[in-house]
């Protein structure tokens, strides 16, 4: 076993270069099936683990709500779907990737307010949402949100809706931070936690997979607005481009269409389609 | 089978061995099976929840490329700080302090530092101070834990390596009029490194568990964190943590199984004398299996 | 300088942290011990049972373990270990992970001990009538207790360091607490020079005292 100091340098500054060479090469490229036209290519920043809204498919594709809105939006940018590259954008890392450019655009159950309109831009909205209660699909002791004070919520690190329902409506109600929302299903499921709270588009997806089918419920309460948009980097001239696909896709029936078929087998009774620039 | 702890068992000493053995089965038993019972109440054991895993989909877009991830961020942080860790292992036994003292200070400061803490800081650091993409950040900010963290590991490992060397080794090479430099690279370095291949391997496995804190505090697609998104699409919380679980174990048992072979090897090459000589079987008591404390093993422990 | 500390309990996040080092490290030197006892007993199915618990348990991440004690043991098992809210279940929940995975550490570092005892204390001791668990308790335990602080005092540092993991399931210790102040402070330097200290301030003292101590009770041959 001969091993010398200068060989096992050269070896390890050799595999190092190698490594960091790769590493900048590599990222999610391998979504984009290199045509070679090189009529460009658009990159969209969506969530992966959300059932009904962004979600990465067994196969490797990707389906939901806001994945259907970015092929529309991106066609009638002039891009294909084939030019469409897809990257992870975690609740967290939304404005920080639109600042750095690594995605030209953002849908990712985004809401408008006015926190993030001081870091990014905001096409549409394209959705209204509202906040709401998951609870067991057997359980009747909550039909409004104080009844939560003698209850326990589960959380999602780093999202504020638990804590907002706590501030606002039940302040002794027990909090639980879990690391995604199939973790609080779970919770929710063995009655370590009575609700799980996040926008009811967001619950109805998970409430609709195959595994929790009759298991859970909304709770049909409208703890806020929740005004979807679709971010860009601030001072972008993609706005006003991404405003007129978005009116185009509902008066041409699409948006009717992708959200028929994305809740429709959830039984979610979705609000119509806001108009542009117009929050609630 | 007898030890030096007891006296091969008579008769009545195996009847009562077999009693504990019989008593301590019966719990084990017990317990794994209020485990699994568990398990089934909650709907844990049904099949659709495994399916999965026998499928090539759950493997290809989730489980493999996480692994990949783990293995990529244990390999970039070993490559980089073995020869980090060399250097200040080599400049803590210099002979001028302006060089000994500033080493040793810097080692066994991020030595003290817990490796999440590291990791959180250069996390945070990369996205206010560069421009690496949000997707690279928390590979960059785990390898740049890892590094820094186990290169002053590697430093003592070295040091303690190149110390447990015959003083004869460096009398010789004094001798026969060799410079520092070349007496280190030489004579002692080669020595030591192959005394210390089975402490960096053992290390390797720490990395390979360090890897799963960047996972869960910031992102890292690594195999505990792709789990996250499995189970988003398969409503198998448990199930994939049971996976996931076992892949770690045997990816790691595969490692210190590798460090144990090089470590018989490398003592059996050293049979005569030499720097492992005092960890040889030396009238201590020696049980089934024990393996002799080695110069770096203390250090193994150090990571989650 | 330091006024971006108002606000945040500094001294709460570490002694969060130091409750949980002791309370881990005294469940982890039982269990610990109890495992050693085991892997060099008479019963070979106890043996067998410490030799794949410590080889399982020192090849799984600590960070799969803590978050394993919530969406299992919490979650799925509906273990509380007696807690009555949330905050203090995954405290303890957090001191159980630790203390199961340090535990494979310290057997471990006993059994090396234990291998530094001279053969003939053993011999000596079988030779006049002691059984297997007086011999263990009365002359090699006592002994190789004696030639492990050292490592055992890594173990301990490596244990407090090591508690940040919890932060995982959102026990609030002090890593936890880092990554709430650099996620809404600017003085990023700063703050992580803050929780470097502490840690060594923590780490620092217990090898310096456990490698006195060790020193002191070592014993002479």
């Amino acid at each position: 076993m001969k091993f010398r100091k200068a060989s096992a340098a050269a070896a390890a500054a050799a595999a190092l270069a190698l490594t960091v060479t790769a590493c900048g090469g590599d990222g999610s490229t391998d979504d984009s099936a290199g045509d070679g036209s090189g009529t460009g290519k658009i990159t969209v920043g969506i969530k992966f683990d959300q059932p009904g809204i962004g979600l990465k498919e067994p196969d490797g594709s990707f389906s939901g709500m806001d994945v259907e809105v970015a092929k529309y939006v991106a066609g009638e940018l002039g891009y294909d779907e084939k030019s469409i590259t897809f990257k992870e954008t975690k609740s967290a890392d939304r404005e920080t990737a639109l600042q750095n450019g690594d995605v030209d655009f953002i849908i990712a159950s985004y809401s408008i307010n006015d926190e993030r309109k001081q870091k990014v831009d905001f096409a549409g909205p394209y959705f209204l949402a509202h906040q709401d209660l998951l609870v067991r699909a057997d359980d009747t002791s909550i039909s409004e949100a104080t009844d939560l004070n003698t209850k326990n919520l589960c959380s999602v690190t780093g999202s504020t809706s638990a804590q907002n329902v706590k501030n606002d409506f039940a302040k002794d109600a027990g909090l639980v931070n879990r690391g995604g929302y199939s973790e609080c299903l779970g919770a929710l499921q063995n009655k370590v936690v009575d609700a799980l709270t996040t926008d009811d588009s967001i619950l109805a997806g998970y409430a609709a997979q195959d595994q929790y089918k009759g298991k859970f419920k909304l709770a049909g309460l409208n703890l806020s607005n929740e005004n979807y948009g679709i971010g860009v980097k601030k001072g972008s001239d993609l706005t006003a481009k991404i405003n007129e696909a978005l009116e185009k896709m509902v008066s041409d029936g699409s948006w009717q269409k992708v959200m028929d078929e994305t809740f429709g087998p959830a039984g979610y009774e979705f609000e119509p389609a806001p108009k542009i620039g117009e929050l609630k | 089978m007898s030890s030096v702890l007891y006296d091969t068992p008579g008769p009545k000493a195996r009847v009562r061995n077999i009693a504990y053995t019989v008593v301590f089965l019966a719990l084990l038993i017990a317990g794994l099976w209020w485990a699994i019972a568990q398990l089934a109440e909650k709907g844990q054991l049904e099949w659709a929840l495994w399916e999965p895993f026998t499928r090539l989909p759950a493997w290809e877009t989730y489980l493999l490329p996480g692994l990949a991830n783990t293995l990529k961020a244990a390999a970039l942080s070993m490559v980089i700080a073995l020869p980090l860790g060399a250097l200040f292992g080599i400049a803590r036994l210099s002979d001028h302090a302006w060089i000994r003292v500033p080493a040793g200070a810097v080692v066994e400061f991020f030595r003290a530092i817990p490796v999440l803490i590291l990791m959180l800081f250069a996390f945070q650091f990369y996205a206010m101070n560069t421009g690496i993409s949000s997707e690279q950040r928390p590979l960059y900010a785990v390898v740049t834990g890892l590094v820094l963290y186990n290169a002053s590991v590697l430093a003592e490992i070295v040091r303690a390596g190149i110390l447990s060397l015959p003083t004869g080794q460096t009398e010789a090479s004094k001798a026969i009029g060799l410079r520092k430099g070349q007496m280190m690279t030489l004579v002692l370095l080669p020595q030591a490194v192959t005394a210390m291949l089975p402490a960096i391997v053992s290390q390797l496995v720490v990395i390979v568990k360090d890897t799963a804190l960047g996972g869960v505090m910031f992102g890292f697609t690594e195999l505990l964190n792709s789990r996250q998104t499995l189970a988003a699409n398969y409503a198998n919380v448990i199930p994939s943590f049971l996976v996931v679980a076992v892949i770690f174990v045997l990816l790691n048992f595969l490692l210190t199984s590798c460090a144990s072979w090089l470590e018989r090897r490398v003592r059996r090459g050293k049979k005569s004398s030499g720097p492992l000589a005092p960890t040889e079987p030396g009238g201590g008591l020696q049980t089934a299996g024990a393996v002799p404390a080695r110069g770096g093993n203390s250090e193994t422990v150090s990571g989650p | 300088m330091f006024d971006f500390l108002e606000g945040y309990d500094l001294l709460g996040a570490f002694w969060v942290t130091l409750q949980l080092t002791l309370l881990s490290a005294l469940f982890s030197l039982v269990w610990g011990t109890v495992l050693a006892g085991m892997r060099v007993g008479p019963v070979p199915l106890m043996r067998g049972f410490a030799t794949a618990y410590v080889n399982i348990v020192r090849n799984t991440p600590l960070t799969v373990i803590i978050v394993f004690t919530a969406l299992g043991l919490a979650d799925v098992y509906g273990v509380t270990l007696g807690a009555g809210d949330f905050d203090s279940q995954y405290f303890r929940l957090a001191v159980f992970g630790l203390s199961a995975y340090t535990a494979a550490f310290v057997c471990e570092a006993l059994r090396s001990g234990i291998n530094t005892v001279p053969l003939g204390q053993a011999e000596a001791a079988r030779a006049i009538g002691l059984s297997f668990t007086q011999v263990l308790t009365l002359i090699v335990l006592p002994q190789a207790f004696r030639s492990v602080v050292g490592p055992l005092a890594n173990v301990l540092i490596a244990l407090t360091k090591n508690t940040t993991v919890a932060a995982a399931i959102g026990v609030a210790e002090a890593a936890l607490l880092m990554k709430e102040m650099i996620e809404n402070e600017a003085q990023l330097v700063l703050i992580a020079a803050v929780f470097a200290f502490g840690f060594v301030v923590l780490t620092m003292p217990t090898g310096l005292l456990l490698g006195w101590v060790g020193k002191r009770v070592a014993v002479k041959r």
